[in-house]
């Protein structure tokens, strides 16, 4: 297993005081609580920082880890000294997070693993299942047509002898047509199953999009650059545009300039009411590669008067 | 429950659009007592439809709502008011991102 540096993922000096570790703790877990957090790794580092904290904030077990010696490196291949835990007693095991099963081998293979602390200790005779939260990553298409996803969760558990141990459980989910970004779909009855006669947990998948290389998304709004050629621009003309529901015409007004915003009403993600799809013109300039394209341009330039930079009295 | 090869598979609903919680569904579901509940009515975190509690209604989106709210005071040691300022706040950088978003920059 990994060693890991508890003073260094709390970003304080070995022989911080216990007000500095607190001090450093609130500050780190604010920045990397996963609620507040957009960093992909946010939920892996504080639960690092939790468990850090579980051992440093406690005279204890930080004195037992500092026996452990100067010489280690975080993520080195270690192994407890074959005398570790003698004379040392963990008052109670003291573990104060209901989310003991998260900490690492590290930690189990130092203090132990203490699941009375997890949501077991309530343990009423019918108890309902706990719940089930986790992401899924969908793609925008998904949205417009119920798509049938196969999920793979990482369900973790304890084995006989009290490993912490992670079960794959593979389920196919129907996204609902018309979902947004952010939205949650429930699976009632798949969290954990209950006590006795108690009713299974449900289980939360929160929906996230991939990014998508045409369009972007606002709610239920879609947007989307679309170059149009300087003369469709100027004189007005029917382009064809993707949208998720297949490709349509769309009428771009003449005298249109680039960033004009024409709207395509209800070809966004369905729903009642649908969104719209935004179309931003982006008016792309034929490459002048030819001596015909050169002499087409310094047609332009002698027939047309323009001042590009009137504007700005240059 | 039909299955597909093998792979149970299920019909599902949208939370935040097809679902109405009592105030019992959600105490199950963030696993707290009603006072913890009432707690957020009255900090105005939730905004439930119905007068007097029994009767109250929620959106499905105040589930997630209702245990961010929770986490945050757990995990950041923090208390009712704080947290409901935070989830202001990062409403509103939710909403100034989907706008950034929008007009193509990088959130």
């Amino acid at each position: 297993m990994e060693f890991k540096d508890y003073y260094k993922i709390m970003g304080v000096a070995r022989d911080a005081t216990q007000d500095e570790i607190k001090r450093s703790y609130r500050k780190l877990a604010r920045k990397y609580h996963p609620d507040i957090s957009k960093e992909a790794d946010a939920e892996a580092r504080f639960k690092e920082l939790g468990e850090a904290y579980e051992v440093l904030k406690d005279a204890e077990k930080r004195a037992a880890y500092d026996q452990l010696g100067t010489n280690w490196k975080g993520g080195q291949e270690f192994r407890p000294p074959p005398d570790w835990n003698t004379g040392f007693e963990f008052s109670g095991g003291g573990f104060s997070g209901g989310d003991a099963a998260d900490y690492s081998d590290f930690f189990a293979s130092l203090f132990g693993r203490d699941f009375r602390a997890g949501g077991a200790g309530r343990a009423q005779p019918h108890a309902k299942g706990e719940d089930h939260h986790a992401k899924v990553l969908i793609d925008l298409e998904d949205t417009y047509q119920s798509a049938t996803h196969t999920i793979t969760l990482r369900v973790p558990g304890v084995d006989a002898q009290g490993h912490v141990i992670t079960r794959e459980r593979v389920l196919n989910v129907t996204i609902p047509k018309g979902i947004r970004e952010g939205q949650h779909i429930r699976l009632s009855g798949q969290g954990s199953a209950g006590m006795g006669e108690g009713q299974a947990g449900d289980l939360y998948l929160q929906v996230e999009f991939r990014a998508h290389p045409l369009y972007r998304v606002d709610g239920r709004d879609l947007y989307l650059d679309l170059p149009v050629a300087p003369w469709e621009a100027a004189l007005g003309a029917t382009v064809k545009v993707p949208t998720l529901g297949g490709i349509v015409e769309l009428k771009i007004p003449e005298g249109s300039g680039s960033g004009r915003k024409l709207r395509l009403k209800g070809r966004g993600i369905p729903g009642d009411p649908p969104g719209d799809c935004y179309v931003i013109l982006a008016i792309a300039l034929p490459p002048a590669d030819t001596e015909a394209a050169r002499d087409v341009y310094r047609k332009m330039a002698q027939e047309l008067n323009f001042n590009p930079r009137a504007k700005m009295g240059v | 429950m039909n299955t597909e090869n093998g792979v149970p598979q299920f019909a599902i609903c949208i939370l935040e659009e097809q679902t109405q919680l009592t105030l019992a569904d959600l105490c199950g579901a963030c696993a707290v007592h009603a006072e913890r509940i009432v707690e957020l009515v009255d900090a105005g975190v939730l905004e439930p439809l119905g007068r007097e509690p029994s009767r109250w209604r929620f959106g499905g989106a105040s589930l997630h709502r209702a245990r961010m709210a929770l986490r945050l005071q757990r995990d950041l040691d923090i208390d009712l008011a704080g947290a409901a300022l935070a989830l202001e706040l990062l409403d509103e950088i939710e909403s100034l991102r989907a706008r950034l978003r929008a007009m193509g920059g990088e959130y």
